[in-house]
Formats: structure tokens, C-alpha cells, sequence
């Protein structure tokens, strides 16, 4: 994983332009991640498209309270998954994000951590609702 | 694209003045105070012509200060210095005090050579003189309370809390940590009552990397940095001869200015205070009527802190903030917190520290785009 002792242009970019910021109606799945404690909450929306009997990310959005490293985490993931297959965006891990950014402060790792949980009980959210 | 500095009690620019009266100190006299050659004598009366300054700039005698590499070191001087060799004495400080005080009262609490009270704070940052009266005991050698908060600016009663522990214990010693005080508050050690004081050079336009710990005569410090016989055998390691010549610099052109420089920069914070409070759901920390002229900080609901920085940064203006993401310890001020805030309140905090330099103008400007950034971020934010 890239470590880098101060934000990247990459990160600043996403800080000052987030992509997919906003709120999907009727999700077909959604995560909130995080505390106010903590400082930190992250909510991932996703609404899902079935092709060929594959799942696809039709659409991926954001809404973040946190520092700067969790605005372009959160930004970050929901740019590296849309238009994906469901399989294939499952597998995205928090080092990948935080590569993707071109590495994140050491103090900033759990921000990365972060986006990858709200991805993942997103998925999972998504995947009870189609249970039942 | 303009730039607009308000992060002064982070650190603050180097004085023109300041650095024309180093520059020869780098190339032309050179010299190593401790060798009596010409070369080393002309350093010698340098630094002992800046130890001058600061003494009189403190009402103290130039024997009693002491040039070190910066506050911290002033500070861990202080406090390991008085009580190393002593039996398990016990020291009283307060819950806001910088890191420096804090982690070095910790750390001799953990070696076990010290026990440590650190007391609380009101709602407006200050500690209560009852709570300092109450908390002495037989064995309490050191009291040590900062003088102006760094985070949010409170000034505490020193010379209150002075009076009053010479009165229960005239052995007891007082340090106060100045760092934030020098450049608008009166520092007079005989009328502070302090027995030791901490300050750094970079808050008030000396360069970084020097600071000063005046203590009182009798006081005896056992060295924390072992070596030559420098600085009166205290600190040991040839002496920064062009920084100490900077911040004696400084510290005259602080004594000039400190009145006039102080009620400016009041004008424009209060100015600022106006403007910013008018934004919704925002709040000031502490009674900024009673606290240094220099400092604002507020708390921003359902904003982060670090976030409104980057984002202020991007406008070519410089603040700070007291968020757990800008500590680098994923928890957020420990002056908030001791405060009564809650660690979601805390996370939302930003100051403002204005200098001399600071224009209306800018102050304006300040004010126009502050807003937009906060409900930027609040749009972005999920609802709970």
C-alpha cells in the first residue's frame, strides 16, 4: 500500500470535486458506516441493474461528514465501481483505494477503511433485500 | 491568487528586521561563543546582548534566561529540571495545557518520579483558583498553567494564581507556559509572580527553532541535556548565535508595538467574530471578550474541521483546526473535550489567528467565502 506523508494531488482533486456526491431515491442497497464520535460517517447508495443475468452497479453515490482523506475515499470507491459488475466491485479492497488515490497519510488508512466497510454492507444490504 | 494568513499562533512569518539582524551572525561573525578569540568574544556579546533584551523584556536579570531550542524544551527543562532528585514530589497543571507540559508531566508520572493533578476548566476554558488552593498538598513542588491557550485562546489568572500559592508555600515554584502571550500580554514575571516561564521565538516573528526558559534565581534546575557548560551550565551544546540574536530582535520590536499591534488586532477579530457568527449553526469557543486579541475559534456544526481547511486553503487562506483528523491521533482536541465539548462538537472546530499583517480587507474576504464552504460540506454530509 502507498504511504505518502501528505495528501496527493489525487486526494485534493476528489476534495475539491467529489464525484458522485448526493443521495440515490429508493436504493436498491445503502450503508451508513462510521460515528460522529468519531467523526467520520460515510453513506454509500447503490441501485442495481440486472444484464444477462449479471449484476451491474448502475449508479453509485455518496454522503460524507469527515476530514478530507474520507470526502475522496468515499469519492474515490463510488468512481471505481460504477458501471461494474456486482463481483467484481465486492472485490475492491481499501488498499486498492487508497492506491487509487496515490497513497494515503499512514494517520489516514482507517478513512480507506472506512469506504471499503460502507461498499461491503452496502452489498450486503442489497443482498438481504433480495432474499426475501 | 491572494493570500490570506491566519494561523498566527501556529507560527508567524520572520520579521525583515529580524533577519537583517541575524544575516551576519551566519557568515561574517561566525564565531563560537565559548572560544576566547575575537571570533568567538564578538558571538558571546551577541548572545549576550539578546539575554539583555529578553530579561528586560520580562523584568527578570539576564542570569535568569536561558536560550533553548524552543518552547518544548524551555518546558521539559522546567519540570524534569526541578524535580529530578526529589522524593516523589507532586506537580499541579491544568487539562488544557500544550502537549509539551502535558506529555512530560505524563511521562514522569510513568517513570514514577512524579504525581501529577491536572486540573479541570470552566465552560470558558478556565481553570478555577479554589480548585488550585484545594489541590496543593505538603509535597506539591511545581505549579505549571499556561498563560494563553493556544487553541482557543483563554487567558488564565496567573497573577492571581500567583499570590496565592506563595501565600499557602513560598517553595512552592510557579511556570507558566507563554508562548501565546508574549506578543500582546504584559509578561512581567514579577508581576505574573512566576517563579519560571516557557516561550518560543516563531510566535512573534523570530525564526523557529529558539525559545527561552527565564527562571527565577534560587531556583535550581539539574540540566536535561548533558555536555559543555553553555548557558550557565544548564544546557549544554554550542548556542544558536544568529536565532538567539533573532529573537532578541523580536522580542524589542515586540515591546515597542505589543499595545498598538493588540487593540488592531482585536478590532479585526471582533470584526470577524460578527461576520462568522452569522453563519447557522455556528458557535465560539469561550468568552472572546476576555480572551488574547489574537485568537478566534468556533465550532462549525455537521462540518468537518480538516475538510473546511483544505477547502479554505484552496481559497488562499490559511486557519487551523482542532479536528482529530489535524491531530494525527484520530481524537480531537483535548481543550474542547476538557471543556465540556463533545468530540462530534470538537470535530468541527476552526481557528482563526490573526498578526499584525492582517487587513480588513482580508477580513472581508474571509467572511464572503466561509459560507459557502460550510454549506458545501453540509450538502454533502448524510442526514441522521
Amino acid at each position: 500500500m502507498k504511504i505518502s506523508q501528505f495528501y496527493s494531488k489525487k486526494v485534493l482533486e476528489h476534495v475539491r470535486h467529489p464525484q458522485n456526491m448526493g443521495e440515490i431515491k429508493n436504493p436498491d442497497g445503502v450503508a451508513t458506516v462510521g460515528n460522529p464520535v468519531c467523526g467520520d460517517i460515510m453513506r454509500l447508495y447503490l441501485k442495481i441493474e440486472k444484464k444477462n443475468g449479471k449484476e451491474y452497479l448502475k449508479d453509485v453515490k455518496f454522503q460524507t461528514l469527515g476530514c478530507g482523506a474520507a470526502i475522496a475515499t468515499s469519492s474515490m470507491i463510488t468512481t471505481m465501481v460504477k458501471g461494474k459488475p456486482l463481483s467484481e466491485a465486492e472485490k475492491i479492497s481499501n488498499q486498492a483505494i487508497a492506491d487509487a488515490l496515490g497513497g494515503l497519510p499512514v494517520s489516514k488508512i482507517h478513512c480507506s477503511l472506512l469506504a471499503a466497510e460502507a461498499l461491503e454492507k452496502a452489498i450486503a444490504n442489497y443482498r438481504q433485500k433480495t432474499k426475501k | 491568487m491572494k493570500k490570506i494568513y491566519l494561523d498566527h499562533a501556529a507560527t508567524t512569518s520572520v520579521a525583515p528586521e529580524v533577519l537583517k539582524a541575524m544575516t551576519p551572525y551566519f557568515d561574517q561573525s561566525f564565531g563560537n561563543p565559548s572560544e576566547p578569540h575575537q571570533w568567538g568574544q564578538q558571538a558571546k556579546m551577541a548572545v549576550e546582548r539578546a539575554r539583555e533584551k529578553v530579561a528586560l523584556f520580562l523584568g527578570a536579570k539576564p542570569s535568569e534566561i536561558l536560550f533553548t531550542s524552543g518552547a518544548t524544551e524551555a518546558i521539559n527543562l522546567a519540570h524534569k529540571g526541578l524535580i529530578e532528585g526529589q522524593k516523589v514530589p507532586h506537580i499541579i497543571t491544568s487539562s488544557i495545557e500544550h502537549k509539551a507540559v502535558l506529555e512530560t508531566c505524563r511521562h514522569l508520572e510513568k517513570l514514577g518520579w512524579a504525581t501529577v493533578t491536572y486540573l479541570p476548566v470552566d465552560k470558558n476554558g478556565l481553570v478555577k483558583i479554589d480548585d488550585v488552593e484545594k489541590t496543593i498538598r505538603p509535597e506539591t513542588v511545581l505549579v505549571s498553567i499556561m498563560f494563553v491557550n493556544n487553541e482557543m485562546g483563554v487567558i488564565q489568572p496567573i497573577a492571581e494564581i500567583g499570590k496565592l500559592i506563595k501565600k499557602i508555600n513560598s517553595k512552592i515554584f510557579f511556570h507558566t507556559d507563554a508562548t501565546q502571550a508574549v506578543q500582546y500580554l504584559n509578561c512581567d514575571v514579577n508581576s505574573l509572580g512566576v517563579d519560571l516561564l516557557s516561550l518560543s521565538g516563531h510566535k512573534f516573528y523570530a525564526p523557529k527553532g529558539v525559545g527561552v526558559l527565564y527562571f527565577k534565581k534560587g531556583a535550581s534546575l539539574i540540566r536535561q541535556q548533558d555536555g559543555g557548560e553553555q548557558e550557565g551550565g544548564l544546557r549544554a551544546g554550542t548556542e544558536n548565535v544568529p536565532y538567539i540574536v533573532g529573537l532578541g530582535k523580536a522580542i524589542e520590536l515586540v515591546e515597542k508595538s505589543k499595545v498598538s499591534h493588540a487593540k488592531y488586532v482585536e478590532k479585526l477579530k471582533n470584526k470577524l467574530i460578527t461576520g462568522v457568527l452569522q453563519i447557522p449553526g455556528v458557535k465560539l469557543v469561550g468568552d472572546a471578550q476576555k480572551n488574547a486579541p489574537h485568537i478566534a475559534t468556533f465550532l462549525v456544526k455537521g462540518v468537518e474541521g480538516e475538510a473546511m481547511m483544505l477547502l479554505l486553503s484552496d481559497e488562499g487562506i490559511a486557519v487551523s483546526s482542532g479536528s482529530a483528523c489535524t491531530s494525527g491521533l484520530l481524537e480531537p482536541s483535548h481543550v474542547l473535550l476538557a471543556m465540556g465539548y463533545k468530540p462530534q462538537e470538537a470535530h468541527g472546530s476552526l481557528r482563526f489567528s490573526l498578526g499584525k499583517d492582517n487587513t480588513e480587507e482580508e477580513i472581508d474576504d474571509v467572511i464572503k467565502v466561509l459560507p459557502g464552504i460550510i454549506e458545501k460540506l453540509r450538502k454533502m454530509a448524510p442526514k441522521l
